[in-house]
């Protein structure tokens, strides 16, 4: 009785520590984003560690750990951009839950499930973003958006899309599973 | 559940924009964001370095490539003004021809052929110079040629386009001429001196010469023999006149009108009578 309790237990803080580091992962490349990346143009693209990160994270984690990343990713940026609250949230979500599905089904064990899913999703978060923002009726260019810095953005995150990946393959691994019983002893 | 972060996202989009500044979405973001601050701070504190170098690296390519588009543009610029600056002078130059040809020294019994140099002296043992008139323009042998300023030499070789035309500074060179003023006669041939001197020779110690006096060609005419130069073409002024009791004539250096060292174009006078 003791020793289940004590299993549940450390189950629990097996979890919890899986949180925390997904929770701090999504966290620093979000402020890494909006304080570092979101200053950096090289040839008129800006490359997007925070979706990147999100779209390897997915991959190894599934589609509601990606979505729940996407949306808490997107809400930080929103919240540190003081920009309109939620949008990013929204986008983010839906690509990483997007990636998830990919991971869980298509994409499972590909080798190029990393680089095609980053390259997909750059391009359709670009494509979101313009119709969200025309929508909510901001000023935005679609030349500037899809060609001008989408072009150069989707090999920027491309390039970081290796290094991203291995580094979530460290801190995110997903746990492994319970060990199933191996043998039966039988008790008489 | 995804569903569920889509619905949030929705509403907050939609209370975000719909809310004024002083709203509680408003207010809770802004305190995120005070939150945030520390850390985006911390980032790029830690990140200053790394952008300070991309930004130096960045800077100098920039620099290296402004530098080398700057060099390009000042190098067209500069061939661009001197181009407009040999524009300018041979627009000089062919506005003295112009007005020389239109001035009443110009030779009657002559016709002018107008031509470019084409070819200039290699050194100082080839005072001549190359112009792009020959035969077939007219242009014959020993054809006295001038620019606006005055007398500069003689055809001594033709070609079907172009002519040799051998300086007054050749050691070859030799123009009977007089003092416009008192009429006293010699030949001009390269002086002493150095660079484009000239020298008016044999002329007797009893005739008047002084310094300022303006040498034009003599223009002699026997019955059967003729200068090879018109009258009156105006070669230079009088810099100097000396005589010593040893000598028999009068050294007196002249100073040539034509500015040999940038001719550009000249005027080749042919004899009516023989010319085209």
């Amino acid at each position: 009785m003791i020793a289940r309790a004590t299993a549940t237990r450390s189950r629990g803080l097996r979890a919890l520590g899986d949180v925390l580091r997904v929770a701090l992962l999504i966290l620093v490349a979000a402020i890494v984003q909006v304080s570092i990346f979101a200053t950096i143009t090289i040839l008129g693209g800006t490359p997007d560690i925070l979706l990147v990160t999100l779209v390897c994270l997915a991959l190894l984690r599934g589609s509601i750990v990606g979505a729940i990343a996407g949306f808490a990713g997107g809400l930080i940026v929103d919240v540190a951009t003081l920009g309109t609250l939620g949008v990013t949230a929204l986008l983010l979500t839906v690509a990483g839950y997007w990636a998830g599905r990919y991971g869980e089904t298509t994409g499972r064990d590909r080798a190029r499930a990393v680089p095609l899913a980053v390259a997909v999703i750059t391009i359709l978060v670009a494509v979101g973003g313009l119709a969200l923002h025309a929508m909510l009726g901001d000023p935005v260019s679609a030349h500037r958006a899809l060609l001008t810095t989408l072009l150069p953005t989707v090999p920027l995150n491309l390039l970081l899309a290796w290094p991203v990946n291995r580094l979530c393959g460290i801190i995110a691994r997903p746990p492994a599973p319970p060990e199933r019983a191996s043998e039966v002893q039988v008790l008489v | 559940m995804v569903g569920v972060l889509v619905l949030l996202a929705l509403a907050l989009v939609t209370l975000s924009y719909r809310e004024s500044n002083g709203g509680p979405v408003t207010s809770a973001q802004n305190a995120g964001a005070e939150a945030l601050r520390p850390f985006e701070v911390a980032a790029t504190r830690v990140a200053r370095p790394f952008r300070d170098a991309y930004s130096w690296f960045d800077g100098l390519f920039q620099a290296r490539s402004d530098a080398k588009k700057l060099r390009a543009e000042n190098e067209q610029l500069r061939q661009l003004v001197l181009q407009h600056e040999f524009a300018a002078n041979e627009v000089k130059q062919l506005k003295a021809l112009l007005a020389y040809r239109e001035g009443p020294t110009f030779p009657n019994d002559y016709n002018p052929i107008a031509a470019s140099v084409i070819s200039r002296p290699a050194g100082a043992f080839a005072q001549a110079i190359v112009v792009s008139a020959g035969s077939a323009d007219g242009v014959e042998l020993n054809a006295p040629v001038v620019t606006g300023a005055g007398l500069i030499g003689l055809v001594t070789r033709v070609t079907s386009h172009a002519s040799r035309v051998t300086l007054l500074t050749d050691e070859s060179s030799a123009v009977s001429a007089l003092d416009a003023k008192t009429d006293a006669a010699g030949v001009v041939g390269l002086g002493p001196g150095v660079g484009a001197t000239l020298e008016l020779d044999r002329v007797s110690k009893d005739k008047d010469v002084r310094v300022g006096d303006t040498i034009v060609t003599a223009g002699w005419r026997s019955t059967k023999l003729s200068s090879l130069y018109p009258k009156g073409i105006p070669i230079g002024t009088v810099t100097s006149v000396g005589q010593s009791d040893t000598d028999l004539y009068k050294q007196v250096q002249v100073q040539p009108f034509a500015d040999f060292s940038s001719i550009d174009a000249v005027i080749v006078l042919v004899r009516k009578a023989t010319g085209r």
